[in-house]
């Protein structure tokens, strides 16, 4: 395949002058072939194998195969038929290089930065939580999702800010559909990110609460960080690669001390609360947004970039190493009655809610329309950076779905159901999952503890535990050495870091939104380097989200259990406003034979987040729609009544509070993605008429650079570089001789 | 054999110094050379980049 073209060539503005034929040789239908034939294998015997050993590589290569097969084909389909990438067509980057925001970078440079920004906790925790419904349902969303919907809004959503000189989500919904669907947008993304930080933050505190090993490491990450930035402030400026060396080993030196913290006598001290926690992380999170960036932010950057692909490689080749059993029934009885104790609701809607990150993220809308779109060289790269980037958090997904798939479903339940469900004994967890159909022994769930060096794994919801328990008995079986402890923490700490360097990103982001949008009406306020603007902003992004993680962890019916669906369907419906974008932008541009490229899953997300929004909020049932769950303690209430599982007056009217917040949140989300998209609608019916739109596109403007399209470059590419380089070599010397020397530059 | 293990090894210490961003100073100091311009501290390189960092803070992901 060859799209390197010679610099100076001109070309249209929609159509591209050049597409690709598909060249099949012989050589690559053969190799193609056996992919097709691996995946369609793999997913046989996924699809038929019932209440046998089935191992758990069977997923590993259905997805992998899947994604290959889709990438090559479909991926490809979408850049050069539908958005018609053109590399005669100069990138921002190329033409507003400022060697700061706009910058021309190598697309495998690229890729990474992308990935590190895109991936984090969030496809860890759903799929581990999914598994609820057994591992079938998950695998195949993630891999379908991900293939026909949340790699194909990631891709489109980056080249159509690339045209746009890298204009945010926002900006382009304003200038495309309008006003109130630009501020409906604006609203539900920050409210979006308010959510998303509390759920995160949530899933730290319910992995520390009660774990002193955990708070040790994890407290020791912020010195470690301070270290950091001062050594590249004032010791090393700039020597980045050696300061995160020390700063891992540092990391991995503080995951074994805490091992040995009931010797140091440090066990009591920080055997926190899940209260003392929130206290820790909202004024961690409220610091750590003004302090200068260079202090803690960017180092903690790197550790957790690091960890983040350190981790994730060592997962797959343990993972092939130690080719685990799945324990999880293919199908489990919960997706259909809808009543299980991780998180209520049926298979439909929930198990497309549950994994957002992984299959479709919203989220990620606001990443391919920030930095990213500001560094491609050239066009044809978006496709290795969008749908390439969003696989590579697909396979992160699975990877999760598999570790939670491999553990005990005995020990799965008892770590995942809330607290007043299992009883928080060995004894009353062992009786609660007899009552759920399956069988463990008090025994058996004391010895999971003792394994991990943990005091109890009951209730330790959130997902972290359950992934870290999951990582441990993978990589003790793949690696051996009996470090399942060691492994266990480990994988709590590469979470946590995750999390905590998101939102501390997320906490800074959210200050600059709340800045931006105030300063609208008073320019002052505006100005981030003023500190009252900039500290007041802090607090209240701190205190939104460290309000909805205070209730979290204090709902007696499982912060998770009423958040979890919440953040999903958040994310979900974030995904909607940027494909409705999509779907806009297509049709304006006289595409609209391709929208449904766009509109299939646009279509398909609305389904699912309407009819979970819907449930949650309209639903009968108190364990699934948050209104009746209100009407139901609130009437016990009035009869001075207790409902289980409150225990106190205080408790109850805490779920009442709860149950409302919660359903007017979700109530206000679904309203607001409707906003943008009924203000769409008249768009897509104008353009579809006129058969395009004008749009904000940044006209052609000829490219000079030259450089390959995908991870590997053809030898056709790697001849046109060389010469590009060759050219460009004897233009700078030129220019030099003809300049003279000291011509500042 | 060795070769091949020489070129990789540069090649993630390419990709490396890419990533973290040290390579931006490598840029600069060839850029001076080219333009026979003296080149600033990388102390004040680097602040003038942390700087940047300050006011565009970037998202990360769920």
């Amino acid at each position: 395949m060859s799209t390197v073209t010679s610099s100076g060539q001109t070309g249209r503005a929609l159509t591209p002058p050049e597409q690709p034929k598909p060249k099949m040789t012989r050589k690559s239908i053969a190799v193609w072939g056996s992919v097709a034939v691996v995946g369609a294998v793999c997913w046989t015997v996924l699809a038929l194998a019932r209440g046998e050993n089935v191992s758990a590589l069977w997923i590993l290569f259905a997805a992998l195969s899947s994604y290959a097969i889709a990438y090559r084909f479909y991926s490809r389909f979408i850049a050069y038929k539908v958005l018609g990438v053109d590399n005669t067509r100069a990138t921002p980057a190329e033409r507003l290089q400022n060697g700061v925001d706009y910058d021309v970078t190598d697309r495998r440079v690229l890729f990474g930065h992308h990935f590190a920004a895109i991936a984090g906790a969030g496809p860890l925790v759903g799929p581990v939580l999914a598994a609820q419904m057994g591992y079938l349902p998950g695998t195949i969303w993630i891999i379908v999702g991900v293939i026909f919907a949340g790699a194909v809004q990631d891709m489109v959503v980056l080249f159509f800010s690339m045209r746009r000189n890298g204009k945010s989500l926002g900006q382009m919904i304003r200038e495309e559909i309008g006003t109130i669907g630009g501020v409906a947008a604006l609203i539900a993304v920050f409210a979006i990110m308010i959510i998303i930080l509390a759920v995160l933050a949530l899933v730290v505190v319910n992995a520390l609460a009660g774990s002193p090993w955990g708070v040790f490491s994890i407290g020791l990450t912020i010195p470690i960080a301070l270290f950091m930035g001062f050594y590249l402030r004032y010791l090393r400026p700039g020597r980045v690669m050696e300061v995160t060396v020390i700063g891992v080993a540092l990391l991995l030196a503080a995951i074994i001390g805490g091992n040995y913290v009931g010797q140091m006598g440090l066990a009591d001290v920080l055997t926190l609360s899940p209260n003392a926690l929130v206290l820790a992380l909202v004024v961690y999170g409220f610091v750590a947004s003004i302090l200068p960036v260079w202090m803690l932010l960017a180092p903690r950057d790197y550790l957790s970039t690091f960890m983040k692909v350190g981790v994730i490689a060592l997962l797959a080749v343990g993972l092939v190493i130690a080719r685990p059993m799945l324990e999880s029934p293919a199908i489990s009885d919960f997706a259909i009655s809808g009543h299980g104790p991780v998180f209520a609701g049926k298979l439909f809607p929930f198990v497309f809610i549950t994994i957002a990150c992984g299959a479709l993220s919203g989220f990620h809308s606001l990443i391919a329309s920030g930095t990213t779109p500001k560094m491609i060289g050239k066009e044809s790269q978006v496709r290795m950076i969008g749908y390439g980037g969003m696989l590579m958090e697909s396979f992160v997904a699975i990877s999760a779905l598999i570790a939670a798939s491999v553990i005990n479903q005995g020990i799965y339940y008892a770590i995942n159901s809330p607290s007043g469900a299992t009883g928080g004994t060995p004894a009353a967890a062992a009786q609660f999952i007899g009552t759920l159909g399956m069988t463990i022994t008090p025994a058996d769930l004391a010895a999971a503890a003792q394994s991990i060096h943990e005091t109890t794994l009951i209730s330790r919801t959130g997902g972290a535990p359950t992934l870290a328990f999951g990582i441990s008995l993978i990589f003790s079986k793949a690696f051996g050495g009996g470090l399942a402890a060691f492994w266990y923490h480990f994988a709590i700490m590469f979470e946590a870091l995750f999390i905590l360097t998101a939102v501390d990103a997320g906490t800074r982001v959210g200050r600059f939104m709340l800045q931006d949008t105030i300063g609208n009406v008073w320019p002052k306020y505006a100005d981030v380097s003023w500190k009252p603007a900039a500290w007041s902003a802090s607090a209240a992004v701190v205190g939104l989200w460290g309000y909805m993680l205070w209730v979290g962890v204090n709902d007696p019916l499982g912060g998770i259990h009423q958040l979890l669906p919440l953040f999903g369907i958040a994310n979900q419906l974030l995904a909607a406003i940027a494909l409705a974008l999509c779907v806009t932008l297509l049709i304006k541009h006289g595409k609209l034979k391709y929208a449904w490229v766009a509109g299939i899953p646009l279509a398909w997300d609305l389904i699912i987040t309407m009819t979970a929004s819907w449930q949650k909020v309209f639903s009968g049932d108190p364990k699934i729609g948050f209104f009746s769950q209100r009407n139901l303690y609130q009437s016990a209430l009035d009869q001075g009544n207790l409902l289980k599982p409150a225990k106190s007056l205080d408790e109850m009217n805490l779920i009442i509070t709860n149950a409302t917040v919660d359903g007017v949140l979700q109530a206000l989300f679904a309203l607001l993605t409707l906003t943008v998209i009924f203000s769409a609608i008249p768009v897509w019916i104008k353009a579809a008429k006129l058969g395009g739109l004008p749009t904000s596109e940044v006209p052609h403007v000829p490219s000079h650079i030259v450089a390959p399209a995908d991870f590997f470059a053809t030898a056709d590419e790697k001849q046109a570089v060389r010469e590009y380089e060759a050219i460009e070599r004897e233009l700078a010397a030129a220019e030099r001789e003809l300049a003279g020397s000291g011509r500042p530059r | 054999m060795k070769a091949a293990a020489l070129k990789a090894g540069r090649g993630i210490l390419w990709y490396l110094k890419q990533s973290t961003g040290e390579a931006k100073w490598d840029e600069y100091l060839e850029r001076c050379r080219n333009d026979g311009v003296e080149p600033t501290s990388r102390r004040d390189f680097e602040r003038h980049r942390a700087e940047h960092n300050e006011k565009n803070p970037r998202a990360r992901c769920c």
